[in-house]
């Protein structure tokens, strides 16, 4: 009997064993000849977008290998400061003291826009309200207005939607929005705010609920819904999110989204850098459901 | 030969040996693993933020109740709907119907056990919650009563399949008795052929209600995910959030080993005991008619 565990704890210990083998000779295998690497981190709103240029940008140049991951603006801005990546993304633009610290550590960060970021508020088409400000949408969100004719709609109470908290769409709303871009502000949503996990779930309720109030990026708003003007004030001006009104900053739901470099790039990076201002890559923008830096 | 024999008992009596052990084995290995990364939590967050009633993990409120109100209220509704249906049915399926229906019947109920929820989720994001809304004029369908009725679909085939089985294997004497005494047809099932197969509908009815409690998908997209107390007394025709939800909608993004990360394994434990106790109330109803049929028996 115990000859029989031994050879079958034998038999699994070399099964692990060459899996492991295996593991270990794919990875060797992979790093051949002379590819040269771009290393890119940063904010997580860009790190899908920074993805497919990533993988786009191989397609066109197979020498080059970008690899890209998140963690947030913080992360990566710390990272080009620390010097081990080459472009850091980010959803903001630096801060004085990281700014100061880069001085210090012999880093001297260059600023790129690279995409610009909106949020449409939407509502359903039945609707009758045109327009609101953003201390009204606060106010919705945080649930100090809870039906429509508060802000002269119908008398219907108002259903908030929002996407789920891991969204960066999720957390800019919050902070520049609900807290109206106030740091110190601590307002939270009102906690009977439905998160819905996609877009879709957005558009769908939006679509079908006449007490729906949501949001989403640009480039995700469909024809089913009806988009509302939104006004910094009470005396407006009222304005329509698009890919204009957002690169003329008259539309106050925006923001531009960066990438930053150590000193004046070179060689591949530059061309990296480069090829992301071309209308090629603005495409993959507005497929992602960003604003282009150009209009097409 | 003979020692090839020997050889070949060698490798497969073990094998088959651990194979029918490696359920417990991972079953042991899972709660480890949720214990590991479930436990820091108590460490990091403090009693008073866990039982508090709000949960937004961005800002460190990590409340539970709402979530675990959440799930029951779901879950309740669901049990409320599906436990009259699944066992009228199945005593439709087993007692009453022609042979012809009876073999139509159960391989249908049990096709509606493998649509996947994510398909339920879809039905019920598109036509259930507008309908609703409409029906029982609410401000959004997006409520616990769609999950309810949406994961009712999920538990009644279960329910169903597992009552009939039950119901199948009284001895057709009971019934040939209770009907020689001058009973009538529902007399039997109700006094006699239901009493009779109580430990298997009752098993029925606690796996119907576990696969519930641990659904995820299609209740993810139609509760609407607002982490609200379920405590008002409209609350079932409210949007909630689940534990599942939760996990579903946050693990995807969360950093690795922070607080956040660990509170939703602790949910996950949380979820683990809980379908874990429906079970041994299973299984434990099981039991108590095994020996009592056979101190009939015997």
């Amino acid at each position: 009997m115990k000859r029989a565990w031994f050879i079958t704890a034998a038999l699994i210990l070399f099964l692990l064993s060459s899996c492991r083998q295996g593991a270990d000779s794919t990875k060797s295998g992979s790093s051949n000849s002379q590819t040269q690497a771009i290393v890119n981190k940063g904010s997580d709103t860009l790190v899908n977008l920074a993805l497919a240029w990533a993988e786009k940008y191989h397609k066109l140049d197979p020498n080059i290998d970008i690899s890209v991951t998140g963690g947030g603006s913080g992360t990566g801005i710390a990272a080009l400061i620390n010097k081990t990546v080459d472009i850091a993304n980010a959803s903001r633009q630096i801060k004085p003291e990281e700014l100061q610290q880069a001085k210090t550590n012999g880093v001297n960060p260059m600023e790129y826009i690279v995409a610009r970021d909106a949020i449409a508020i939407v509502v359903n088409t039945s609707n009758s309200v045109n327009h609101l400000t953003i201390q009204q949408l606060s106010d919705i969100y945080s649930g100090k207005i809870n039906n429509w004719k508060q802000v002269g709609g119908e008398d219907r109470i108002i259903v908030r939607l929002s996407r789920e908290t891991n969204s960066g769409t999720h957390v800019f709303f919050l902070e520049n929005v609900i807290r109206l871009g106030d740091s110190k502000n601590k307002t939270l949503f009102s906690s009977d705010t439905l998160l819905l996990p996609s877009s879709e779930g957005i558009t769908a309720e939006t679509r079908d609920n006449p007490n729906a109030i949501g949001y989403d990026g640009l480039g995700y708003v469909t024809p089913e819904v009806k988009v509302v003007a939104v006004g910094r004030s009470d005396s407006g001006p009222f304005v329509m999110p698009s890919a204009d009104s957002v690169n003329n900053r008259q539309y106050p739901i925006a923001r531009d989204l960066y990438m930053y470099t150590d000193g004046q790039p070179t060689g591949r990076i530059l061309e990296y850098i480069n090829w992301i201002q071309t209308q090629e890559a603005q495409n993959i923008v507005t497929q992602l459901g960003f604003v282009p830096i150009k209009s097409p | 030969m003979k020692s090839s024999i020997k050889w070949t008992e060698l490798i497969i009596t073990p094998l088959v040996r651990i194979s029918g052990y490696s359920a417990i084995i991972f079953v042991l290995l899972i709660f480890y693993f949720l214990l590991r990364e479930g436990l820091p939590t108590i460490g990091q967050v403090s009693f008073t933020n866990l039982i508090s009633t709000r949960w937004y993990p961005i800002e460190n409120y990590f409340g539970l109740l709402p979530l675990l109100g959440g799930s029951l209220i779901v879950t309740l509704g669901a049990a409320l709907i599906a436990v009259p249906i699944g066992i009228c049915t199945a005593v439709y399926i087993a007692e009453v119907a022609p042979r012809s229906a009876r073999e139509v019947l159960k391989p249908i109920v049990e096709v509606l056990g493998g649509i996947p929820s994510v398909v339920l989720g879809f039905l019920g994001i598109l036509l259930l919650a507008p309908y609703i809304r409409r029906f029982l004029d609410l401000p959004t369908g997006l409520s616990a009563i769609a999950g309810s009725i949406l994961l009712s679909a999920v538990a009644i085939p279960t329910i169903v399949s597992v009552a009939e089985d039950a119901l199948d294997s009284v001895p057709r004497s009971y019934r040939d008795a209770a009907l020689a005494l001058g009973a009538t047809q529902w007399q039997t099932i109700w006094r006699v052929t239901l009493p009779a197969a109580r430990s298997g509908v009752l098993t029925g009815v606690m796996l119907g209600i576990g696969r519930v409690i641990g659904e995820t998908m299609a209740v993810m997209m139609v509760t609407g995910n607002a982490a609200v107390m379920p405590i008002k007394w409209n609350s079932l025709f409210l949007p909630v959030r689940t534990m599942t939800a939760t996990i579903a909608a946050e693990m995807g993004e969360v950093a690795n080993n922070s607080t956040h990360y660990h509170v939703l394994f602790f949910i996950g434990l949380v979820l683990f005991i809980i379908s874990l106790g429906i079970n041994i109330a299973a299984s434990a109803t099981m039991f108590i008619q095994r020996k009592r049929s056979e101190r009939i028996l015997s």
